[in-house]
């Protein structure tokens, strides 16, 4: 659906900023991929270069087959775009907002008003049809600039970090809107720094860092590439335990949690559960642990500062 | 042209923008009328004054006498006139009465003059008793288009007779003074026989007179019964009041800088959508920059059109002006027009050439106080000097006002109106041009 190859931007300046050298992205129909990176890695730049906002030095994009280019520009009608400023008119009601922004991008006059209801009601801004965005809460103005971008019910949407300083539960609604989108069959391209959701709903995960995308796969694909399938495994016991600990394992200076790592959870958690039955422990708790994105994006980015 | 379909919709976000930002709608409205209010009530009780640097004066000669040569002579000498005697295409054969009063009636020439026939046997006039009542020189003005003119120049002549030929004064009292008080001797007589050619011969050599005579201006009399009897000759197309004029004049300089002003002002609402991330949302829909230009500058020119409509309501009513009637009417709405397209023009220019707000409230300021000081919306540009006059030909407003003079003061027929209509139509045109231009730098990074 959406191919961007060898991507390269410098924007012009003394020194000259390198943002883009050489990224790569795809991004299947009825796709959810997640773009990660830190900040200034090129991100935001990646997704203005395919919303046709920024002129690429080097590389191509790819939309539904088409090369983009500025000859046929038409073809970024099937782009819905997200900015991650509150790209809003202040002054115009959100039923007002969605109006203009759904006449710009081509709506029918006559399904304008449908689709401004539909959109109200999608973002559970109904009841605040007929007020002024400048009197909106943070959340209220996110989920609106969401809306303004999907009007047109476009199959590709780029959202760059579309929820950036909201309270939980506009975030979860956000998340809520989101997978309806994907559900109606778009493919979404999401920019976020919330990589825990990020990790919770995108099928596939991208990191890009330095202009270059330094990893591509599933979550799981990236957990094995960096991490290995190791899970960690932790009892948690009724009593402290005695003697030396169970093979392979830690125990807490209380002596009340015994952990370890394990590549096979089903076999080694098993055959731990009857040592510690063995030497009379009771277990009270047992967890999993899986090796989180923030563990892997910091594996494959460092801990370095970009800003 | 798909950015076309979608103009109407740019034109209505800037319109109901506008109808909700309460300061704008001050600055457009409210602050204008406010400002023309005040200056009708400063000014209003005193329809002249001021000072001019040089006044163009069409003169026709219909005495031709020797006295009449010199007294022009002495006018040509005069630093703050220019007296044109001929058309330049024709200046061998001299202006008629009819042509320099056409030449008044158009503007060309401030006021014209006709020296009578007869004039040199009444030259110069030392009977202040108003007796012989008879004129020797018409001035023919606009008292409406410009009042002060046939005041001043009707000084400087008397200022022109007292320097330009003194012999003749001389010769004159002397026979003004015989006849009342008795012949001179004739020892006095020799003796002022004897002296009065080289009096002439000494002016003839150029050392007897001046025109920059310290105080010369203070030595002036009255304008109808001094040195020269003087009768001013209105040659004003209609019966326009004088009242009517000011006002006329006075809302057209306020309306067209405060134009300038919130025009400006609107399209700052560029640089906010900028900031705001709006503008870049915008320009990725099928809209376009051009589009979108094109579509803010129409929303603009409406709203400037209506705060020139707003201008003139209040004028004429509770000022009186007269606006209703067929050739005031369609003469408003074609410079209006053209001076509201002109001035979204000039806004936009402004905004695409700022990189913020803030920068864009200075530089505005600054440009439309000085556009507006030199191109006469603060001071009557016919009061100007020269050089300003022609620098002022550069604004943006000096044109709006000459259209806006032409359909009120001279109710000039309106095809007249053209060099003022395609002055502001290219002026338009070029602004629109150069706002594209610099707005390339938010199409693509």
């Amino acid at each position: 659906m959406l191919r961007v190859t060898g991507a390269k931007k410098t924007y012009p300046g003394k020194p000259p900023a390198m943002a883009l050298d050489g990224a790569e992205l795809r991004l299947a129909a009825g796709e959810w991929l997640a773009l990660l990176g830190p900040n200034g890695a090129g991100k935001t730049t990646l997704v203005r270069s395919i919303a046709g906002r920024v002129r690429l030095d080097g590389g191509e994009i790819e939309l539904g087959g088409v090369r983009l280019d500025r000859a046929n520009a038409e073809a970024r009608g099937v782009l819905g775009i997200v900015p991650q400023d509150l790209a809003l008119h202040p002054r115009l009601t959100a039923a007002e907002n969605l109006r203009a922004f759904g006449a710009l991008h081509g709506v029918p006059r006559r399904e304008l008003g449908e689709r401004a209801r539909w959109a109200l009601d999608w973002t559970g801004l109904t009841d605040r049809a007929g007020t002024r965005v400048d009197t909106f809460s943070g959340g209220m103005k996110r989920r609106l600039n969401i809306a303004c971008g999907v009007l047109h019910r476009p199959t590709v949407v780029l959202l760059d970090e579309p929820t950036v300083g909201v309270d939980p539960q506009s975030r979860e609604r956000i998340w809520i809107m989101l997978a309806e989108l994907r559900a109606g069959g778009a493919a979404l391209l999401l920019t976020t720094h919330q990589l825990d959701e990020a990790q919770r709903v995108a099928d596939r995960i991208a990191i890009i860092d330095r202009g270059r995308t330094i990893a591509d796969g599933t979550f799981d694909a990236l957990v094995a590439r960096t991490l290995g399938a190791e899970r960690k495994i932790s009892i948690a016991l009724d009593a402290p335990l005695g003697g030396d600990p169970p093979s392979g394992c830690a125990l807490d200076p209380a002596r009340r949690t015994a952990s370890r790592a394990v590549s096979d959870v089903g076999t080694e958690l098993a055959a731990l559960l009857a040592e510690l039955a063995r030497r009379g422990a009771r277990v009270a708790d047992v967890t999993i642990e899986r090796p989180s994105l923030h563990a892997v994006f910091i594996a494959l980015t460092g801990r370095e500062l970009r800003e | 042209m798909t950015w076309a379909k979608h103009l109407g919709t740019i034109v209505w976000i800037d319109l109901v923008t506008l109808s909700r930002d309460r300061v704008t709608l001050l600055l457009t409205f409210a602050l204008p009328i406010a400002f023309f209010s005040i200056f009708v009530g400063i000014f209003g009780s005193s329809l002249s004054g001021g000072g001019m640097s040089k006044v163009t004066v069409a003169l026709v000669d219909e005495d031709g006498s020797a006295s009449s040569a010199r007294f022009v002579q002495a006018l040509e000498r005069e630093a703050s006139l220019r007296i044109v005697r001929a058309p330049k295409d024709r200046l061998l054969t001299p202006f008629t009465r009819a042509e320099i009063a056409q030449l008044v009636k158009d503007g060309d020439a401030s006021v014209g003059v006709v020296i009578l026939a007869g004039f040199g046997a009444s030259f110069p006039n030392l009977d202040f008793s108003g007796a012989s009542a008879a004129p020797a020189v018409e001035i023919l003005a606009d008292s409406q288009a410009n009042p002060i003119a046939p005041q001043v120049v009707a000084g400087l002549m008397q200022k022109a007779a007292m320097m330009g030929a003194p012999d003749l004064m001389i010769e004159n009292g002397i026979g003004l003074f015989e006849k009342h008080s008795g012949a001179l001797t004739p020892e006095q007589r020799k003796r002022f026989d004897a002296w009065l050619p080289a009096l002439r011969e000494s002016l003839a050599n150029g050392s007897g007179s001046g025109s920059e005579a310290e105080g010369s201006t203070e030595a002036a009399s009255p304008a109808m019964s001094g040195l020269v009897a003087v009768r001013v000759v209105n040659v004003q197309r209609d019966h326009a009041s004088d009242w009517d004029a000011f006002v006329a004049f006075q809302v057209a300089q306020t309306a067209v800088m405060f134009l300038l002003f919130s025009l400006a002002g609107a399209a700052g609402s560029l640089l906010e959508e900028q900031e705001s991330g709006t503008l870049d949302r915008t320009l990725g829909s099928r809209v376009g920059m051009t589009g979108l230009l094109v579509g803010k500058w129409l929303g603009m020119a409406a709203v400037g059109l209506a705060q020139l409509a707003v201008m003139f309501l209040w004028a004429w009513r509770p000022f009186g002006l007269e606006l209703f009637t067929p050739h005031h009417l369609a003469g408003w709405a074609l410079v209006s027009v053209a001076t509201a397209a002109a001035g979204a023009g000039f806004g936009m220019v402004l905004a695409t050439a700022c990189r913020t707000r803030g920068q864009l409230s200075g530089v505005s300021t600054i440009v439309i106080l000085v556009m507006s000081a030199v191109g006469g919306s603060m001071f009557p540009r016919f009061l100007m000097s020269e050089g300003l006059q022609r620098i002022g030909l550069v604004t943006f407003n000096a044109w709006a006002l000459d259209g806006y003079r032409k359909v009120f003061y001279d109710h000039a027929p309106l095809w007249r109106l053209w060099p003022q209509l395609a002055v502001l139509s290219g002026l338009t045109v070029v602004f629109l041009v150069a706002a594209r231009f610099l707005a390339r730098r938010w199409e693509q990074a």
